[in-house]
């Protein structure tokens, strides 16, 4: 429990490390995404499979919890009644519309690239 | 401590009681969802927004304040991302599968995000520096902020605006993908996923296994591409 705890710390250190040093466009936590991928790839070349392992319990209890972490940002939003009193109306329809656009454009391109491709091979 | 009101003003300063609200509204809210059958109307994120919120401003209790309690709920938030790799490497031969779909997605839905919240925020006539803290609205919290910061908008307002578009593309994106008739559940977490984030990769997880590796992927990405994109748009846009 705290060795996986610490390998997703020492993980997202490293993002973090890595980001700053070079400069990288990339937030450190999605580096260090990649930095645990890089060896949990190495590691499953040796151990047939990661179902099961305390690691996978841990990190399907952490990104199973996500909405949770998003709460003491959300409630954030008693800084901004002034703001959203205001604009309220047209920030929520410009939310509600933009997020149908961009759902619909991704599902579309999604499904659009794997048709072309599928056919091909 | 015999006075109520001594030990109410002793325990609200304190970390420890907004820490245990914050996790006793979630867990409400989640068995409410949890008994609706996952209705995407009911969703926990914004039922604990909305009961917290009740709560700091009957008790006139500061944000800040609320925060040292909860800002160990929202350390995590770094981790969790971390955590991604895990279904990502158990997942990767459906991923490696369906890798120039989910790249075609990604451009596609990454400038849509960006390009139609800027022209809808202006046609809605909100003033420009609303519109730059709306550009990163479909990244994940800790980076949207740091792109807001950059771009010259506001990351406290862009974390409210992240959180809103994280939970209107979760309560929408089970209706609109069964109208549409679309089964593919790569296809779907992705999306949701790429619009919003990690309140979408959660919701996504909630339907199937799939779609959730496929919504924290696109989380991922999308975090990636947004933030190179945002300061070359949002510079031409706004």
């Amino acid at each position: 429990m705290i060795a996986v705890l610490a390998l997703l710390l020492v993980c997202q250190l490293g993002g973090e490390i890595l980001a700053r040093s070079l400069a990288l466009p990339m937030p450190g936590p999605v580096v260090g995404l990649i930095l645990l991928a890089v060896i949990l790839l190495v590691w499953v070349q040796r151990r047939p499979d990661l179902k099961g392992t305390l690691l996978d319990k841990v990190t399907t209890f952490l990104v199973g919890g996500l909405g949770l972490l998003f709460v003491p940002t959300g409630v954030g939003v008693v800084q901004q009644l002034g703001l959203l009193g205001d604009y309220g109306v047209g920030i929520v329809l410009t939310l509600i519309i933009s997020a149908v656009l961009t759902m619909l454009a991704t599902v579309g391109a999604f499904l659009l690239v794997k048709r072309w491709t599928g056919r091909r091979s | 401590m015999n006075d109520p009101f001594a030990l109410w003003v002793y325990l609200s300063s304190t970390p420890l009681l907004w820490l245990t609200v914050t996790l006793c509204v979630w867990i409400g809210a989640d068995w409410l969802a949890l008994k609706s059958g996952r209705n995407p109307l009911v969703n926990p994120v914004l039922l604990s927004i909305i009961a917290v919120g009740a709560v700091l401003l009957a008790t006139g209790t500061p944000y800040a304040r609320y925060f040292e309690g909860a800002q160990f709920v929202h350390f995590l938030l770094g981790p969790a991302i971390v955590a991604i790799a895990v279904p990502l490497v158990t997942n990767r031969k459906i991923v490696m599968e369906n890798l120039l779909p989910l790249l075609g997605a990604l451009l596609a839905g990454s400038v849509t995000a960006i390009v139609s919240v800027v022209l809808l925020g202006r046609l809605f006539g909100l003033p420009p520096d609303v519109l730059l803290a709306l550009v990163p609205k479909s990244v994940t919290a800790g980076v949207a902020m740091g792109i807001a910061e950059q771009i010259g908008g506001s990351p406290s307002l862009t974390a409210v605006l992240v959180v809103l578009t994280g939970v209107t593309g979760a309560v929408l994106v089970t209706p609109i993908m069964n109208a549409l008739k679309i089964t593919d559940y790569a296809a779907r977490g992705f999306s949701v996923g790429l619009a919003s984030h990690g309140i979408g990769t959660a919701r996504a997880f909630a339907v199937d296994p799939v779609a959730g590796t496929f919504a924290g992927i696109a989380m991922g990405l999308n975090a990636v591409l947004t933030s190179v994109l945002a300061p070359v748009l949002a510079a031409w846009l706004v």
